[in-house]
C-alpha cells in the first residue's frame, strides 16, 4: 500500500487567490436561495488572520454544471472572508441519520501545516437539534459552528485558538 | 441507509503536526482543543470536480524570456490503493529563479522577473500523469529564526476524490543543503514520508537542449474497505 503524501503549509504567498471569482459559487448560473456566508478568522491573540485561504464545499445542493459546490476566498486585512453561494438543504448522514444543512470549511494559511476542517451550520434550523455532529458537542462549543444572521448575511467567525476556539474536526 | 466510503486515517508520523514549535507561525494558529472525531459522511467523502472547460489549464509557466533554469516536472497521482487519479486538477505556484514570489506580500530584496509569474494549473490524464514546464525556484530568506532560508520548493494543491483527500503540499529538489535545516520540511517526523516530498532528477523527463526533468509522484488518501453502517 502506498502512503499518502505529507501535507505542507500553503504559505503566505499563494497565487490561488488570483481567481476571486472562486468566491462566488453562483457564477455559473446556480438556482436556489442565494446567500452570503462571511466571517472573521482570528488567531490565539485574537488578531486577524489576514493571509488565510478559506475554502468551502457543499454536498447540497448537489454539484452540477451550474453549481460547482466549491469556493475559495482570501481573508482581507481584517481577517474577513466572504462567499456568495446557495443555501444548502439537509444531507443524508450515515445509517438512517439526516444531517442539518451545513457547509464544509477548510482553512489553509501560513502556520497551518495540515488544513483545519470545520463546518458552518445555520441558526434556527430544526434539524440542528438532531444533527449527528452537533450532537457530539456541548452547548458552548456547538455555538462555534452555527452561523448567525447579520446584516443580510450569514456570519460565522472562526477562532483558531484560545477563548471561543472553533470546533475543528479530525477529517 | 446511505453508503459512504470513508477515507483511511493517516499513517502515524507521516503527516505534520499543526503544533510544531520549530515553525514559529504555528504557535498562534493551531487549535488547542482536541479535534472532534466524526465518521466521514457524504460531505467529506465527496468533493469538487473541476472541468478544464470551466477551469482552463496552463501547463507552461514560462515564456521565451523567463530567466533561470528551465525545468519539466512530471509525475503520477495515485491513491493509497495505487489507483490512478484521473482528470484531477493540480495547481502549482512558486518563487522565481531569484527566490522572489510575484506576490504583493513578498518584499524579499530579490528581483521580480516580468516574464515569470509562477502560477500553473494542469489536469492529470487517464492514467494519473501530470506535467508542467517551469523555472527552478530559488531559495529565499524568511524570519522564522536567525539566518533562516527556505529550500527550493514548488507548492502543490490537489483535491482527489473527496474533500477529505484535499492536499496542499510542497515539492523539494534533490541534494538541497537547506533541507535538513528547514523547520517546515522537518515537521514530518517520519523520515521516509519526508523524503517522499523530494523530487527525483530524471533523465527520461529531461528534454535535450531544452529543460531538466524532475519526477514527483503524489499519493492521495485511499478509501476504507467498508462503508460506515449503523
Amino acid at each position: 500500500m502506498a502512503i499518502a503524501t505529507a501535507a505542507q503549509t500553503i504559505g503566505p504567498y499563494w497565487h490561488l487567490i488570483e481567481h476571486p471569482e472562486f468566491a462566488d459559487l453562483t457564477r455559473f448560473g446556480a438556482e436556489g436561495e442565494v446567500i452570503t456566508l462571511t466571517g472573521r478568522v482570528t488567531d490565539g491573540d485574537g488578531a486577524p488572520v489576514a493571509d488565510c485561504c478559506v475554502e468551502i464545499w457543499q454536498s447540497s445542493p448537489a454539484a452540477s454544471e451550474t453549481f460547482p459546490g466549491y469556493g475559495r476566498a482570501r481573508t482581507d486585512t481584517e481577517g474577513v472572508y466572504v462567499f456568495t453561494t446557495v443555501k444548502p438543504g439537509p444531507v443524508a448522514g450515515n445509517g438512517n441519520t439526516l444531517q442539518a444543512p451545513h457547509i464544509a470549511i477548510n482553512l489553509l494559511a501560513r502556520g497551518i501545516l495540515t488544513r483545519l476542517y470545520t463546518r458552518a451550520y445555520f441558526q434556527g434550523e430544526a434539524l440542528n437539534e438532531t444533527d449527528p455532529l452537533l450532537g457530539l458537542l456541548d452547548e458552548d462549543r456547538r455555538a462555534t459552528l452555527i452561523a448567525i444572521p447579520a446584516d443580510g448575511a450569514w456570519r460565522m467567525d472562526i477562532r483558531l485558538q484560545g477563548e471561543g476556539e472553533t470546533v475543528f474536526i479530525d477529517v | 441507509m446511505t453508503e459512504t466510503f470513508p477515507f483511511r486515517p493517516p499513517v502515524p508520523g507521516t503527516q505534520p503536526d499543526n503544533n510544531s514549535p520549530q515553525y514559529g507561525s504555528t504557535q498562534k494558529r493551531h487549535p488547542k482543543q482536541p479535534l472532534i472525531r466524526f465518521a466521514h459522511t457524504l460531505t467529506e467523502a465527496t468533493g469538487p470536480v473541476f472541468s478544464p472547460s470551466q477551469f482552463p489549464a496552463f501547463a507552461d509557466l514560462t515564456n521565451a524570456n523567463s530567466l533561470g533554469e528551465r525545468i519539466i516536472v512530471r509525475g503520477r497521482v495515485i491513491d493509497e490503493d495505487g489507483r490512478p487519479q484521473r482528470n484531477t486538477i493540480v495547481e502549482v505556484w512558486q518563487a522565481n529563479a531569484a527566490g522572489r514570489y510575484d506576490h504583493p506580500l513578498d518584499t524579499h530584496d530579490a528581483p521580480l522577473d516580468p516574464n515569470f509569474h509562477g502560477e500553473g494549473r494542469v489536469f492529470t490524464d487517464e492514467d494519473g500523469w501530470y506535467q508542467f514546464t517551469s523555472i527552478k525556484p530559488g531559495a529565499y530568506p524568511w524570519r522564522n529564526h536567525y539566518n533562516a532560508w527556505r529550500p527550493n520548493h514548488i507548492h502543490f494543491s490537489l483535491f482527489g476524490a473527496g474533500f477529505a483527500s484535499r492536499l496542499i503540499t510542497q515539492m523539494y529538489f534533490p541534494g538541497d543543503p537547506l533541507l535538513p535545516l528547514d523547520p517546515i520540511y522537518n515537521t514530518v517526523s517520519d523520515q521516509a514520508a519526508r523524503e517522499r516530498l523530494i523530487s527525483i532528477f530524471d533523465l527520461q523527463i529531461t528534454k535535450p537542449e531544452w529543460a531538466l526533468g524532475y519526477r514527483f509522484d503524489i499519493v492521495l488518501r485511499g478509501r476504507g474497505a467498508t462503508p460506515w453502517e449503523n
